[in-house]
């Protein structure tokens, strides 16, 4: 199968004179009909990853290439129709919906992208909300009259609406309340997979990620360091620093020890570059 | 018992937020002169600009509040006055609302050389005191009204376009107008559906509390002789004439308190609609049952 999404040496700054590398070379590629996650710390340049990929930031360096084709910056031309099969699921719902739009308005927009796309596919906003376990009743409603996770489900209704083949999801579930998050990850996932899309879904939230995703690339200081099936690497990791990170899951011991954190211990080990962590199967 | 129930299912539907005792008498009589404004030549017992009643009569006679020098009615020429300024200075407020939208829209949406030059022009226009600069092209298009209006389009538009053009910007780079261009949202269509809606609330504000602003500067230059031109019954104007009976007070004291009033109760009207369209004065609007979820945006890593 063809990789839907390929990136290649991905470098993303910021600023102008002395900028700041948020992301340093990274490739990575999302094939239809998986979930590659890309989990790190904050700040280590999984969003920034994210906004490349769909053009809201222009690559200081490499490439993104979706469909074999260079994903141009979201500049002040109307997106072509071909690249609204690409969609994001952002990480504040309390951003990502107009608030002045009723939910059906909102999720009508996904629907008019899917068809000047020629892409057919159920009209009415209600099936769509259901589609992600809202009430159809909840269409005349305006964005503020829902919860954090119901807005966060009309935000996906609307991208699934746009019926993609790609769905960059940017931490869209670390907004939610702990007893939503999971659910919400494997409804994203089930979505995805019954519309045969692809998903690079970004998290920092381990275990959720070893339920849902496929393949796992960990991420730290700009750089990807470890990649590989999720479960190989879930197991039997061997850069340092996914170590650490994985060593930092609280599990339950019975005597109430909590782990310890994974401070700045090791960031030059940390940092290292250990070839056979890569491209794990 | 059934009007009791029609006035309580009227008032339930209001938010308590509008119920200030200042909102209501901005509005009450905002629009008692707003009404006065258009119905004026009705009721007026004499013609605005006819001389028929003897000089300089003090108020409570035949005249309610006295004559001028020219043998006019003075209440009848206040009440006059309220249909010429009160309704221009409406059309300049949204005059110069419009253009000062479409301008800052413009700037903030496209940014680069566009919002340069826009600025530019309209750092050039807001670099002189608004007043001084009113007069100076009042008076070189000729004293009348209607240049005087113009006038106050051209010194005022500047502070929407500038206000317009910092929503803009902010909103620009909102997720929800991200998410509208990548389903394939024109420019245009970003800007009046994703954009202009959001912005609209803190635009109404600025032009509620410019329309005082707007009167102001009216009567003013028609108190200067560049705006409304003898016989014209305008507050400004009225005032003006005065100055020439200064031991006959009522024939400027009345206009005046006119332009007080009309002045502070659109003011007040203007400061209402700030407190009810602040998102954090929200609580009592829409449906009940709603849980409001902290408004905070969680900063985004990188």
């Amino acid at each position: 199968m063809s990789d839907l999404l390929q990136v290649e040496d991905l470098v993303v700054e910021y600023g102008g004179r002395h900028p700041v590398r948020a992301v340093d070379g990274i490739s990575l590629t999302v094939r239809a009909g998986e979930v590659l996650a890309l989990v790190g710390e904050s700040g280590c340049g999984k969003s920034s990853t994210a906004r490349a990929v769909v053009g809201m930031e222009k690559p200081a360096g490499g490439a993104v290439r979706y469909h074999g084709e260079p994903v141009p910056p979201l500049g002040l031309r109307t997106r072509a129709a071909a690249l609204t099969a690409m969609q994001m699921v952002f990480q504040d719902p309390n951003s990502s919906l107009n608030p002045r739009k009723r939910v059906a308005a909102q999720v009508a927009d996904g629907v008019a992208a899917a068809r000047a796309r020629g892409a057919g596919g159920p009209q009415e906003a209600g099936h769509w909300l259901e589609q992600v376990g809202l009430d159809r009743a909840l269409a005349a409603r305006y964005p503020h009259q829902l919860s954090g996770g119901q807005r966060q489900r009309v935000a996906i209704a609307r991208s699934i609406a746009a019926r993609p083949d790609l769905i960059v999801a940017d931490e869209p579930i670390s907004a939610l309340d702990a007893s939503s998050q999971a659910g919400v990850a494997a409804m994203m996932r089930r979505l995805c997979l019954d519309a045969g899309a692809g998903m690079l879904f970004i998290s920092h939230d381990l275990s959720v990620v070893r339920q849902i995703a496929d393949r796992t690339a960990v991420m730290y200081r700009g750089r990807i360091v470890e990649s590989g099936a999720t479960e190989v690497v879930w197991n039997d990791p061997v850069h340092p620093y996914t170590r650490a990170l994985l060593a930092a899951i609280p599990r339950a011991d019975g005597k109430g020890n909590l782990p310890q954190a994974p401070a700045a211990e090791a960031p030059a080990e940390w940092a290292s570059e250990v070839p056979e962590a890569l491209e794990r199967a | 018992m059934k009007p009791r129930r029609l006035r309580r299912a009227v008032f339930a539907r209001i938010p308590r937020a509008w119920l200030t005792p200042l909102a209501i008498i901005g509005l009450v009589v905002a629009l008692a002169w707003i009404v006065v404004a258009f119905t004026a030549s009705s009721f007026i017992p004499f013609s605005p600009t006819e001389q028929s009643l003897p000089r300089l009569q003090p108020p409570g006679g035949e005249a309610l509040l006295g004559t001028d020098g020219l043998g006019r009615d003075v209440f009848s020429r206040l009440m006059a006055g309220a249909g010429v300024t009160i309704p221009l200075a409406l059309l300049l407020v949204a005059v110069s609302t419009l253009v000062g939208v479409i301008v800052g829209a413009i700037a903030g949406f496209f940014g680069r050389w566009v919002d340069e030059a826009l600025m530019r022009v309209t750092d050039l226009v807001m670099a002189f005191p608004t007043v001084i600069l009113a007069m100076v092209i009042a008076a070189s298009l000729g004293p009348s009204l209607f240049n005087a209006v113009i006038a106050g389009i051209v010194v005022s538009w500047p502070q929407y376009a500038r206000v317009t053009r910092s929503l803009v910007l902010s909103l620009r780079t909102q997720n929800y107008v991200v998410a509208g261009r990548l389903l394939g949202y024109s420019p245009l269509r970003s800007l009046l559906r994703d954009i202009l809606p959001n912005i609209a609330g803190p635009v109404l504000v600025l032009a509620a509390l410019d329309i005082g602003t707007a009167i102001l500067l009216l009567s003013g230059l028609s108190f200067l002789g560049l705006g409304a031109q003898p016989p014209t019954a305008e507050w400004g104007s009225m005032i003006s004439e005065a100055m020439r009976n200064f031991d006959s007070w009522w024939i400027g004291v009345f206009p005046g308190l006119a332009i007080l009033t009309v002045v502070m109760a659109f003011n007040f009207l203007g400061d209402s609609l700030r407190d009810i369209l602040d998102p954090t004065s929200q609580t009592e609007r829409e449906s009940a049952g709603v849980a409001h979820a902290p408004a905070q945006a969680a900063g985004s890593d990188r």
